[in-house]
Parts: C-alpha cells; sequence; structure tokens
C-alpha cells in the first residue's frame, strides 16, 4: 500500500478558515496527514503542512521489520542506578556510558534490533572511544529513539493510582532530540488493576498518550504508545484481559480525537497474563490465545507493529510467550520491545569489568537472536542458562 | 469490560463468519411498506401485499441467484409470507442456505436543535421482538443510524447519539441470538470532496467501535455495513481505485480484526457503479483482515424491477437480470469482475437527494 499512502498523505484536509473562525462543532480531521491549522492572528492560518508524514511511516516500518524488535535502554539515571548497584558499581555518568557503550557496540547487534531507546543523558553523550552513541547506533543500522516522558506521579483523586507526566514542552522537545538524531519516541503510563483501576486512572492513562503521540507525530517522531498494565497483583488472566479490553479502546479512542496517523504509531503493550502473585500460572498458549484475542478486538489493522514489553517476566519466559503469539497467522508484525529481559544476563556477566566485555555482549546477542527467533515463531530454547530463567519481578517495581 | 458472551456466543460468532463467506453477499430486501410502495409506484405498480409478496417471490426463487447469497434482510412483513406455492420465504432462504435476517429499526427521527440530523427509533420491547423473530427464522438484524456531512455536521451530538444506539442495539440482538448489522451510514448529499467525507467516516467509525466495546458487544458476531468514502452527490466523480483507496484506509484505521465481515451499503450509487468500486477495494493489495462484501438493496434490484415491470410474463427475464446482478458483486467480492455485464440500467443512477428510507 505504500503508493496509495503516499497519495493518501501528501494531499491534506485542511479546516477552512471561515469554519475555524465559527467555533462551531466542526468535524474532526482524519490522520490522512499529519496537519496542524493554528490560527496565529485572527487573518492568518498557519498551516502546517505533514511534511513528517511520509517518513514517520518509512520509520514505523523499519522498525517493525522482520525478525527484529527493540532493545529498550532508557532507563532514567536513578533507575540505571539500580542496576549498576546490583553489580556493584557506583552510579557515575562514566559507569552509565561504559554500560551503555558496551551495549550499543554489540557487533551485528543491528541483524536482531531495529531501535534502541535511550535516556536523554545517552541520546547526547559518546561512548568511550568519543563517537557519538546516536552515530554507533546508526551505523549499527539500529534507529535511535528516546524516552520523552517525565515519570509517574501520584494522581489526586484516583485510588493511589499513577499519571505520567512531560506535556509541558514536549513539541520543542521533540523538535531538539529529533536534530540529535531521534526518529521514534516512547512514553510510558501505567494502569494498577490491584488499585482498581479507576475509570479516571485508565482516562488519563489514554489521554495522556494520545496528546503525546500528536506532538511526537508533528514533530518527526513516531510515538511508541506504551499503557503498561503492570503485573502485580494476584488478580487471574481473565481480569487482565478485562482491564486490557477497556484501556485499549479508551486509548485508540483518544487517539482518533487527537488525529494521531496509525500507519506511523508503534503500540508496546503487556502481554496478557495473570497477576504476578496469582496461583494459577498461564502456559505460554495461553498467553497468546488471550493476547491475541485482545489484539483482535482492539487493534486497528493500519497499526503496523506491536512491541511487547517484558514487564518483569524471565528472559526465557518473554522469548517462550513472545513465539507462541507468532504462531499464527495475523494482521501486525508482532515483536519485542525489552528492556531487563534482553540486558539481565548481559549486566551480570559484565560486573562492571572490562575484561567481561566481550562476554556480555555475546550474551546480549544470544538473546537478541532468540527474540529475534521468536519473532519469527522459530525459537526452540535449546541451551537457555539457568540466570535466563529467573524471574524478574519486582513487587511495587518503581521504573 | 469484556465482551459479553452469552449463551448464542458460538452461533452467532459462527453465523457471522458464514455471512462474511468470501464470494458471497447480502441482498438487502427490507423496505418497509412505504418505501417499498416509492418502488413499486416507479413502475406503476399498486402498493397492495400481493405485489409486495410477488416481488420478493421473484427475488428468492430466482435460478442460482442464491447461491451467490450468504443472507437476505427482510422487512417483518415479508419474514411472515410465503410463496403462492404456501411454501414460507424463510424455508425457501435457508434450503438454500441463505440465512434470513430481519430490520429491526423504527426509522429515523429528526434531533431536535441540529440542523436536520437524526436518531433511529426501535428500543421498546426490541428484546422482545428479537426473540420472535429468532423464533420465525431470522438470525440476523439490521439497524440504520444515518449521518450527514455539512458545515457543521456530523455534530458531536448526532455522532454520540447514533454511535450509543447501534450500540445498544448490538447487544440487545447478541442478547437475543441475532447477529447485529451495524449500520452508520453517512449520506453522500452535499458539494464536499472525498476527503471530508474520509474524515467524517473515519471519525464516525471510531465513535461507533468505541461504543460497541463500551456495550461489551461481541465484535467476533457482528458485520459492519458502512458506506464507501466517496465525493459528495454534487461534486464531481473520482475512480473506483481512489474511492478503493481512501475507504479501505479509512477501514484500516478504524476495525478491529475481529469483524469478521464488512459488508458495504450501496447508497444510490449505479448498480455498476458498486460492483466496480467494490471490485477495485478487493483488489487492492493491502492487508484487509476482514472480508469486503456487499449488502445491496437498490444496486442489486433496481435493474430488475424495472425489467418485471409487475408482469407475469416478465418475470424470466427480471430473475435473469437479478442473477446478473448477484452473479457481478460476488465477483467483485473476490476482486475478478472484468464489468460491463449491464446495459443501460445497470449504469443508472440511483441518487435522490435527502433519500427518506
Amino acid at each position: 500500500m505504500a503508493s496509495a499512502s503516499a497519495f493518501l498523505l501528501k494531499s491534506s484536509p485542511v479546516l477552512d478558515k471561515s469554519e475555524w473562525v465559527k467555533g462551531q462543532t466542526i468535524i474532526r480531521q482524519p490522520s490522512v496527514s499529519v496537519v496542524r491549522c493554528h490560527p496565529n492572528a485572527p487573518s492568518a492560518l498557519t498551516i502546517r503542512a505533514g511534511s513528517y508524514a511520509d517518513e514517520l511511516v518509512k520509520t514505523a516500518k523499519t522498525v517493525a521489520s522482520p525478525g527484529r524488535g527493540i532493545l529498550a535502554m532508557d532507563e532514567s539515571n536513578a533507575t540505571c542506578g539500580k542496576r549498576l548497584a546490583s553489580i556493584g558499581l557506583e552510579n557515575t555518568e562514566a559507569n552509565r556510558q561504559a554500560y551503555r557503550t558496551l551495549l550499543v557496540s554489540a557487533p551485528g547487534l543491528g541483524k536482531y534490533i531495529s531501535g534502541a531507546i535511550l535516556f536523554e543523558e545517552t541520546l547526547y553523550q559518546s561512548t568511550t572511544d568519543g563517537k557519538k552513541m546516536v552515530d554507533v547506533l546508526v551505523e549499527q543500522n539500529i534507529v535511535p529513539g528516546i524516552k520523552v516522558d517525565k515519570g509517574l506521579v501520584p494522581l489526586a483523586g484516583s485510588n493511589d493510582e499513577s499519571w505520567c507526566q512531560g506535556l509541558d514542552g514536549l513539541a520543542s522537545r521533540t523538535a531538539a532530540y529529533y536534530q540529535q538524531g531521534a526518529r521514534f519516541a516512547k512514553w510510558r503510563s501505567v494502569v494498577s488493576i490491584p488499585n482498581g483501576p479507576s475509570a479516571l486512572a485508565v482516562k488519563e492513562a489514554a489521554w495522556g498518550l494520545a496528546r503525546y503521540a500528536a506532538i511526537s507525530q508533528d514533530n518527526g517522531l513516531v510515538p511508541i504508545v506504551e499503557p503498561e498494565i503492570l503485573l502485580d497483583g494476584d488478580h487471574g488472566i481473565d481480569r487482565t484481559f478485562e482491564v486490557a479490553q477497556k484501556v485499549w479502546a479508551e486509548v485508540f479512542f483518544y487517539l482518533a480525537e487527537n488525529n494521531v496517523m496509525f500507519e506511523g504509531i508503534l503500540l508496546k503493550p503487556s502481554m496478557v497474563t495473570p497477576g504476578a502473585e496469582c496461583k494459577e500460572r498461564a502456559t505460554p498458549q495461553q498467553v497468546a490465545d488471550y493476547t491475541l484475542k485482545l489484539l483482535k478486538r482492539r487493534i486497528p489493522p493500519a497499526v503496523p507493529g506491536i512491541m511487547f514489553l517484558s514487564g518483569g517476566q524471565s528472559e526465557v519466559e518473554a522469548t517462550l510467550n513472545l513465539n507462541a503469539m507468532n504462531q499464527a497467522p495475523h494482521p501486525w508484525h508482532v515483536s519485542f520491545s525489552y528492556a531487563r529481559a534482553l540486558q539481565n544476563t548481559c549486566l551480570k556477566t559484565w560486573g562492571g569489568r572490562p575484561e567481561n566485555v566481550k562476554a556480555a555482549q555475546e550474551t546480549l546477542l544470544v538473546r537478541a537472536n532468540a527474540n529475534s527467533l521468536a519473532q519469527l515463531g522459530k525459537y526452540t530454547g535449546e541451551g537457555e542458562s539457568e540466570e535466563a530463567k529467573k524471574g524478574m519481578f519486582v513487587k511495587g517495581y518503581v521504573y | 469490560m469484556s465482551a459479553f458472551v452469552g449463551k448464542y456466543a458460538d452461533e452467532l460468532i459462527k453465523n457471522a463468519k458464514y455471512i462474511a463467506t468470501p464470494g458471497k453477499g447480502i441482498l438487502a430486501a427490507d423496505e418497509s411498506t412505504g418505501t417499498i410502495g416509492k418502488r413499486l409506484a416507479s413502475i406503476n405498480v399498486e402498493n397492495i401485499e400481493s405485489n409486495r409478496q410477488a416481488l420478493r417471490q421473484l427475488l428468492f426463487t430466482s435460478p442460482n441467484a442464491l447461491s451467490f447469497l450468504s443472507g437476505v434482510i427482510l422487512f417483518e412483513e415479508t419474514l411472515y409470507q410465503k410463496t403462492s406455492d404456501g411454501k414460507p420465504f424463510v424455508e425457501v432462504l435457508q434450503e438454500n442456505n441463505v440465512i434470513p435476517g430481519i430490520k429491526v429499526d423504527k426509522g429515523t427521527v429528526e434531533l431536535a436543535g441540529t440542523n436536520g440530523e437524526t436518531t433511529t427509533q426501535g428500543f421498546d420491547s426490541l428484546g422482545a421482538r428479537c426473540q420472535q423473530y429468532y423464533k420465525a427464522g431470522a438470525r440476523f438484524a439490521k439497524w440504520r443510524a444515518v449521518l450527514k456531512i455539512g458545515p457543521n455536521e456530523p455534530s458531536e451530538l448526532s455522532i454520540q447519539q447514533n454511535a450509543q444506539g447501534l450500540a445498544r442495539y448490538a447487544i440487545i440482538c447478541q442478547e437475543n441470538g441475532l447477529v447485529p448489522i451495524v449500520e452508520p451510514e453517512i449520506l453522500t448529499d452535499g458539494s464536499h470532496d472525498i476527503k471530508k467525507c474520509a474524515a467524517a467516516t473515519e471519525t464516525v467509525l471510531a465513535a461507533v467501535y468505541k461504543a460497541l466495546n463500551d456495550h461489551h458487544v461481541l465484535l467476533e458476531g457482528t458485520l459492519l455495513k458502512p458506506n464507501m468514502v466517496t465525493p459528495g452527490s454534487d461534486s464531481p466523480k473520482v475512480p473506483a481505485d481512489v474511492i478503493a483507496e481512501y475507504t479501505v484506509t479509512a477501514l484500516r484505521r478504524t476495525v478491529p480484526p475481529a469483524v469478521p465481515g464488512i459488508v458495504f451499503l450501496s447508497g444510490g450509487q449505479s448498480e455498476e457503479e458498486a460492483t466496480v468500486n467494490l471490485n477495485a477495494m478487493n483488489k487492492l493489495e493491502v492487508l484487509k483482515p476482514w472480508t469486503l462484501s456487499f449488502s445491496f438493496g437498490r444496486a442489486l434490484q433496481q435493474s430488475t424491477l424495472k425489467i418485471w415491470a409487475g408482469k407475469k410474463e416478465n418475470v424470466g427475464k427480471a430473475q435473469e437480470g437479478f442473477l446478473a446482478r448477484c452473479q457481478a458483486n460476488c465477483e467483485a467480492t473476490l476482486g475478478k469482475y472484468t464489468g460491463g455485464n449491464a446495459g443501460g440500467l445497470a449504469s443508472e443512477s440511483l441518487y435522490v437527494k435527502g433519500y427518506k428510507y
């Protein structure tokens, strides 16, 4: 549909000046292209053409290429500090730089990884060899992405739930990140089942995501839309399914209301699983069945890629579940956007020692390869280490 | 808010899937008594029950035509009618693997305070009526919501009202064993271009699916009957490929894959236009996880009606005409229509300004 999309995207519908000025209810413009109308002065209508529309579609397609997924390495400094502490390292910029250098320089990483999400510090950093991180990624055929949210804070009036900050100044920040080389963005909202979730929390999460997505597209970044339904809780898989259906219905409705172009977004959902403390566990097949059912009921086919988060699953669990989902045909590219599930063994193998870098990079490539196979539905699980099977769920995990 | 999975769930899913069989489609023969009167008047035939029965018998007994149909939508009177040999129409359809459907709405009324926008009536005792229709052999239902495009239309009120109405109708049907066809028709009346129609269609469909989800409707047991995305009736026409691209794009952005089939309404398009557009859509090489088929009223019956002209001696020829249209549209659902098996009649526009159904 490449030519068709191009055709449709170039010719953008325009709000007639008279319609705007009247202030009456007007039909919303579609996401046929990224058109924004800004009446700066009463007599002038600045119409921003959808100059990024084609690029957004292309970037989304590239990240959603067969056999590849996303390496999430956008841990905030505080969170990265926890990772470093777990291997006895101090949380200094040098150590963060050393660790991220290790990750982005793993030879041949681009065979399995199509995109890497960075934290702001890393976007502007150089490797220990003095090369820009962004340049190393691009050379590896990996699209650089950037975390743009400013974290979760308590949501007043809710049932002890949170909401995601970061809309203030987002337009100029995303424009600056684009200049620096980022081509996709990520924003993480969360929903907690033990806390309800309340209708307020779900609405806020969905609306915030929609606003962020519209602003990102305006500035050339493909928004990854991530409403994470936390693993915490003792609820069963049916309850997760119920909540997920509500969350995704809200998310897509608000995305549509904000005129987000679906051909230029990616989704980062949590898989549909029982809560971490639920006594009844689910097999990868069950997780796949429930998750695919959810996708079929809520996700329009125009969305090019669905990159699952791991959310505390063990490295092997995350790979097995992804593999199960890719056994039957479905309309989207179903892949991964993993942080802990890609980095855990690698981090432990490195332990902060330069002499371990090569071995650590090897383990990263092993996990990346496993998940690449899972994306193609071809993972067999042979030769997995014990470390890789360790669950990584942390109760009340603060990102 | 999971989908409601009641005692009819499996049957609903099975029937919806069958109706969406590639290569088949729906004959919309559910014109109300008033509306069918207009059709009969156009061929100088009196609007009495025997004539209404004769027309429907002509259609349902057309040799081989039923093999191209997976469903027929009936008006209430027709659901209980028989052939002149005394066989219930419902049985004729069932014997030929055609699922009988039933129109359950009671027409539109204006929304006060709007510029001629409407909402659809029919909720009173809808559940009980559906049960009766199920007993009589119906297995799917149809409810037509109508929206229009204008400087300030469709308004937020009209969109919300019609979306909620469709969702409420849909869940009541599913509770009573009928697959709901969800029909949010956006009229072609107006001088707007195709982009405006695309915008309105995407907005309306997003609201419709949000409402369906909020009402716990089981999407796998529904069908969608939308308008094609076209320029307004007063605007210059565009080629079928363009209509196909805009229409399929709008659907890819709004209709979840769980919906098994999308059966287009023909609006005021001519028989040939409707077929050619449907064909172009099915030829598009892009992922379309739902069947794209037809639920045509005028676009299947118009020339048949004219050939019949109410005369017994014309029945055979009229039935041939009907078969030809059914076959053409069947080919169109497979992207295999090569066109031109019509004549002047099939190319006649069926557009009526401010059309009241």
